[in-house]
């Protein structure tokens, strides 16, 4: 059977440090926009970390969620690109082909999450980021759309590498680079259709949950709920 | 209707094509000036990027889309209600569908234009034709973008044949009365020799009641198409199975006041008094009466349902349209669209030239804020709320530049047409004036039927 990559994140675990963040755009070659073009929501991240609040001053606790493409099974985005930028790999993944690309902006706008990010200019590094560019990952260009691709320079490589070797893929053997740099492992990421992973066994937790399951996208990625999620608790119970 | 004979009505409706006055020049030119700094804008969008314009994440469509919708909804006030007309042998439409079919055919082209305007890549946009390419890959036909580039390559074929074909036998008109030798050519060329021998008007008439019932279901089809751009991604507000005749109503509604506007100003700028009548206006304007009803029952239909369904990501967007930051713009729409002409239009007193021209524009106006009130909350009040945009969307120059443009495109293709080709169907408001051809047509279906009646007793008396 083929591969579905997925991930699990663990909102009891995430502290909301946005590591992941830095580490997306080191990795995937994610221009800066600048400050004037972030302020009106130009501004490129493939997994940010939202945050809600619950309870009133000064009882008042921060949620954190990450939120990246969600890989859905049924994704919105893909029937309605006319040129199969968007498309669905074998491995359960929401291609995006650049080069196909010529921006009507149409998959973004069907898409739940508001996870896809669009080239409003050609994008440029400020010094010395231009220096750091991931020679595995294309540059994408003025009127482009790009999204989470959950790493898929890394899955070629491991699988490349694994052929290679004559071996089957090992779990955990590589992670997208948000999952890499997670400190306290809030995330981790896998192949689903194997039920020995560690990513499929979290995925079957009773704390499991999925984003906007309602708009019925069947995403990749799993949401494992705080034991404390509730809303009636302060931070000072949970300790 | 006024009886004038066939030399003043020649007379008449040929004299915009002899003489040019100095204001309509410099309206031209000025015009002309308008649709260059959108050409200006235009080009600076595709040297710097798409970025130019005002869209933002989650903002990703706006007002090009806006204008995309308004424009091919306005599209269908000429050739849909002509084509109606005609079905339903309404003779007072004679003075009216040329006019209105060529809003269509101008409304169309620069509707359709839109899409290419906003996108990303424009210089790609050539990758929605099929054609077998290099790249090995067809347009995704799930798109509905790609319907929408189908539908509408079917309309503008479809209104622009519906246009031409009763302009032949003018086209004709123009060529034997033309005096320079250059005119006289070009004319020729147009009128694909029409001698108006019986045959050919026949060939005529059949061509153009087929292309009436034909290009019906394909201008319905359009504007459903352009609802489903909308209504086939699951955005609130969007996902709705009432969006395809919803989008058709009020394309119509648009269309209807577009028509009586052009009209009017035909009327005036080219003294047609004697032809665009009162009653012409009147009659339009019950039309446009039933429409703006219509759209107040769609719009109804819309809000409750949406209200009572009571879905948390509906509601968000529903409120933000009715109470929250769009609600100036809502309840403008409310008023342009409704309040201002339903009472303009049902009241016969005040159902005058300038009566009708009133609630046209009102439509006009209401009816593009309908669509960028579908389209702007909508895409900024999506699902997680971590996202919703407090700033919405603001328009920059660039896009204001490119809209008011396009407006000044229109008006320029109309007043040029309007030079070159004569904006009312002379022969066939010959045909409505001339008693003696009704009757003579009269005389011909008597005679058919007392033809079957006498083919008929012979069959009987065989059949004994």
């Amino acid at each position: 059977m083929a591969r579905q990559w997925g991930m699990v994140i663990d909102l009891d675990r995430c502290t909301g440090c946005e590591a992941c963040v830095v580490a997306c755009h080191a990795e995937n070659n994610i221009s800066t926009v600048g400050e004037k073009e972030a302020a009106r929501g130009r501004a490129k991240h493939w997994i940010r970390v939202e945050r809600y609040y619950e309870g009133d001053f000064p009882n008042v606790t921060a949620k954190f969620m990450p939120v990246l493409c969600q890989q859905c099974g049924e994704a919105p985005c893909e029937p309605v690109c006319p040129t199969f930028a968007s498309y669905h790999t074998s491995e359960g993944l929401n291609g995006q082909v650049y080069n196909r690309c010529i921006g009507t902006r149409y998959c973004a706008n069907a898409c739940p999450y508001n996870v896809r990010f669009f080239n409003w200019f050609n994008p440029v590094w400020d010094e010395p980021l231009n220096l750091q560019l991931n020679p595995d990952v294309s540059v994408r260009g003025v009127g482009v759309m790009e999204k989470c691709t959950f790493c898929v320079q890394r899955i070629k490589a491991a699988e490349i590498q694994a052929e290679a070797e004559k071996r089957p893929l090992k779990d955990g053997e590589f992670a997208p680079a948000c999952v890499q740099t997670c400190a306290p492992k809030a995330m981790v990421f896998g192949d689903l259709n194997d039920p020995q992973s560690e990513v499929s066994r979290l995925a079957r937790s009773n704390r499991a949950t999925k984003l906007l399951e309602e708009t019925g996208t069947l995403p990749h990625v799993t949401y494992l709920k705080r034991d404390s999620w509730n809303g009636t608790q302060n931070a000072a119970e949970n300790s | 209707m006024l009886q004038k004979t066939p030399e003043q009505i020649n007379e008449d409706l040929l004299r915009p094509l002899g003489t040019t006055s100095i204001t309509y020049r410099l309206v031209l030119i000025l015009l002309f000036i308008v649709v260059a700094a959108g050409g200006y804008a235009f080009g600076s969008q595709i040297y710097n990027g798409i970025g130019l314009a005002g869209i933002q994440r989650p903002v990703f469509w706006a007002f090009y889309i806006t204008n995309f919708v308004f424009w091919i909804g306005l599209s269908h006030a000429g050739t849909l209600i002509s084509a109606i007309l005609r079905l339903c042998n309404a003779t007072w439409r004679r003075p009216v569908t040329r006019c209105a079919e060529v809003i269509t055919v101008f409304a169309l082209s620069i509707g359709a234009s839109f899409p290419v305007i906003h996108l990303g890549r424009p210089w790609l946009a050539f990758w929605l034709f099929p054609y077998p390419s290099e790249r090995g890959i067809w347009p995704n036909i799930r798109s509905p973008l790609l319907w929408d580039f189908f539908a509408i390559n079917t309309y503008l074929i479809g209104s622009v044949t519906f246009l031409l074909l009763p302009m032949i036998p003018d086209f004709a008109l123009v060529r034997d009365r033309a005096v320079s030798n250059i005119r006289k050519k070009i004319y020729s060329v147009l009128a694909l020799g029409w001698s108006g021998t019986p045959k050919q008007w026949h060939r005529l008439e059949t061509a153009m009641h087929i292309m009436a019932i034909a290009v019906i279901p394909v201008a319905v089809s359009v504007h459903s198409i352009v609802s489903w751009d909308f209504a086939m991604a699951p955005v609130p507000m969007w996902h709705s199975t009432i969006f395809a005749p919803y989008f058709v109503a009020g394309a119509i509604f648009s269309g209807i006041a577009a028509l009586i506007i052009a009209m009017a100003m035909l009327r005036k700028f080219l003294h047609l008094e004697e032809y665009l009548l009162p009653i012409h206006f009147e009659n339009l304007g019950k039309l446009l009466l039933v429409m703006s009803l219509l759209w107040v029952y769609f719009v109804a239909s819309e809000r409750l349902t949406t209200w009572y369904g009571n879905e948390p990501a509906d509601m968000a967007v529903f409120w933000m349209t009715q109470r929250g930051g769009f609600s100036p713009l809502f309840w403008t729409m409310v008023f342009c669209n409704f309040i201002v002409p339903f009472p303009l239009l049902a009241i016969k007193k005040l159902r005058t030239i300038t009566g009708c021209v009133i609630a046209s524009i009102g439509v006009v106006i209401g009816m593009w804020l309908e669509r960028f009130l579908i389209i702007v909350p909508s895409l900024s009040h999506k699902y997680l709320a971590f996202s919703w945009t407090a700033s919405a969307y603001r328009p920059t120059w660039t896009e204001i530049t490119i809209t008011v443009a396009t407006f000044a495109a229109m008006a320029l293709l109309y007043m040029l047409f309007a030079k070159f080709i004569p904006i009312i169907s002379v022969w066939e408001l010959k045909a409505g004036q001339h008693p003696a051809a009704t009757e003579e047509l009269a005389r011909l279906a008597d005679g058919q039927s007392r033809l079957a009646d006498r083919l008929r007793t012979q069959r009987e008396a065989g059949a004994d």
